[in-house]
């Protein structure tokens, strides 16, 4: 007679305390496959743990954006925010799909130019640009987002030299009834500095003011501050022209809306409560159709979105280490992927899922990363079946910020495979090694011997 | 191992246990419900260990690991008393 499949014994209380005003459903289906590609495959050829991206997501995604978007205002551009995601080939995605490039650095801007993206379809957000990135900005002819006022000096210096006026807009940052109110970047509304800044462009007759440009925050779960935002910045446009004469070719909305990840914290699940684009193209359409602008005027409509744009196309899948009992008699389950690599589950309750069938029995778990650090936690308490050592978990929503705030720490980072729409696996960045860091590093003449 | 299940502890087939003495239950998986029984005909830890090796598709190094954690669960919950050391 065959065996019966094992599950390690399990015992736990049944409270019966007040029912939650929600319930909430419990899923229930094990991740076997990622796009049609079973996980265990994937670790087989690649290694645990392994960073996913799936192009069919990505473009799925991307289309429901564009298309919340352009049903609602008739000129929309994408920008392919970097340093969300700067894997070459997810950046030559969203370039095939059509969108610009957003960059925060001249690394960044590099890599756009590599990744053929045309200049002039570069905008150069950030407050550090050297003064080389400056002059190869100006002579591509991008659009030089200006961030304070030594870098609009500069840009007057440098347009003075090269004998190009290049094309700049400003970064305003205002109140739009959100707290944190952000006012590090670019030059704030309500005091005055924007216009300060928006005289000192014009009237050095150097530069040539194309646009205006702001980014309010990150996982703003308001849409209505969008619209606020697009509101004022629509009412400095027109102030712009009713002053100057000037007709601004478009408004820049930044980035900052929310993925479908679960802020820590949150009583309710992300996908449940957090705006979508829906949400967020009707605040920005509405306030710019009821601005003032005639049907002629109205700017092109710029959208920096990046993590709402990648989250969902990025899972981590790593292998369980070993399972411990804490002094506090919960469980706690050791993965081999830390927060070294998973840098986000400092803030979202990411969904986690095993990659093999499993009962209906579970148990509220700990899951801590291979760190020697007690902060390595990537779930504080999670419910899940019976893990045992060797078994893999998948982790979800995980393509914004990992793969490039991710740090080499203790361990080295991972392999990274994008599955394409056609279900090929390729692998897009290898997995570090020794020698990648031996590489790096000069053991001095005194200490070699 | 000298883990005694406590008295009158009700366990259902189902999984469901009940001690009558604090009046809490308790849900079980089948592999716990097997060690319930065993540990209330008074068998020890490697009668335990083999019934879930003979049952199930389990080294007998993890089963032994499995149960002995399982064991400290049931301490904790006070569903047994341990005797000597």
């Amino acid at each position: 007679m065959s065996k019966k499949s094992y599950e390690r014994p399990l015992i736990r209380k049944l409270e019966t305390g007040m029912p939650g005003k929600f319930g909430l459903r419990n899923d229930l289906t094990p991740a076997t496959h990622i796009d049609n590609i079973p996980v265990a495959e994937l670790v087989e050829n690649f290694g645990s743990p392994l960073f996913v991206i799936s192009e069919q997501t990505i473009v799925q995604t991307f289309n429901k954006a564009k298309r919340a978007f352009t049903t609602r205002y008739p000129r929309v551009q994408f920008a392919w925010s970097y340093k969300t995601n700067y894997m070459d080939a997810v950046c030559r995605i969203f370039h095939r799909e059509g969108s610009w490039a957003e960059v925060v650095s001249g690394f960044e801007y590099e890599k756009a130019l590599r990744n053929g993206v045309d200049g002039k379809k570069i905008i150069f957000n950030g407050p550090e640009k050297s003064r080389e990135d400056l002059t190869k900005a100006i002579r591509n002819d991008s659009l030089i987002h200006i961030d304070h006022l030594d870098e609009l000096y500069e840009l007057v210096e440098l347009s003075g030299e090269l004998g190009i006026k290049p094309r700049v807009a400003i970064r305003v940052n205002m109140d739009t009834g959100i707290y944190p109110q952000w006012d590090r970047f670019g030059f704030n509304l309500e005091n005055g500095q924007a216009w300060d800044a928006i005289n000192k462009i014009v009237h050095s007759g150097k530069m040539e003011l194309t646009g205006l440009h702001c980014h309010i925050g990150t996982f703003i779960l308001s849409a209505g501050a969008y619209g606020i935002a697009a509101s004022k910045l629509a009412l400095l446009a027109i102030d712009i022209r009713n002053k100057f004469n000037i007709n601004l070719k478009y408004l820049d909305l930044g980035g900052g809306f929310a993925s479908r990840n679960t802020l820590k914290g949150s009583y309710l699940p992300g996908p449940d409560i957090n705006p979508g684009f829906e949400d967020y193209a009707e605040a920005i359409s509405s306030s710019l159709h009821n601005s003032g602008f005639s049907t002629e005027e109205l700017p092109l409509l710029i959208l920096e979105t990046g993590r709402a744009l990648i989250d969902e196309a990025g899972y981590m899948i790593s292998t369980v280490i070993g399972n411990k009992r804490l002094a506090s008699g919960s469980r706690s389950t050791i993965i081999d992927a830390g927060v070294n690599l998973l840098f986000t589950s400092f803030w979202y309750d990411h969904k986690v899922m095993p990659a093999q069938p499993f009962s209906l029995y579970r148990e509220e778990t700990l899951i801590c990363g291979p760190l020697c650090m007690n902060i390595d936690i990537i779930r504080n308490s999670v419910s899940l079946p019976m893990l045992k050592k060797g078994d893999r978990l998948v982790i979800f929503n995980t393509g914004a910020y990992n793969m490039t705030q991710w740090m080499q720490f203790i361990t080295m980072r991972p392999a990274i495979v994008l599955i394409s729409s056609e279900g090929t696996v390729n692998l897009i960045r290898r997995k570090e090694d020794n020698d990648t860091l031996a590489n790096q590093e000069v053991v001095p003449a005194y200490l070699s011997k | 191992m000298n883990d005694k299940l406590i008295k009158d502890i009700a366990i259902s087939e189902s999984g469901l246990i009940f001690n009558p003495v604090t009046g809490e239950s308790y849900s079980v998986n089948p592999q716990g419900i097997g060690i319930l029984n065993k540990l209330r005909e008074g068998s020890s830890l490697s009668e335990i260990k083999e019934l879930l090796v003979s049952e199930y598709e389990v080294e007998p190094e993890t089963a032994e690991r499995d149960t002995l954690d399982f064991l400290n669960l049931l301490r904790q919950f006070k569903l047994t008393t341990t005797h000597g050391s």
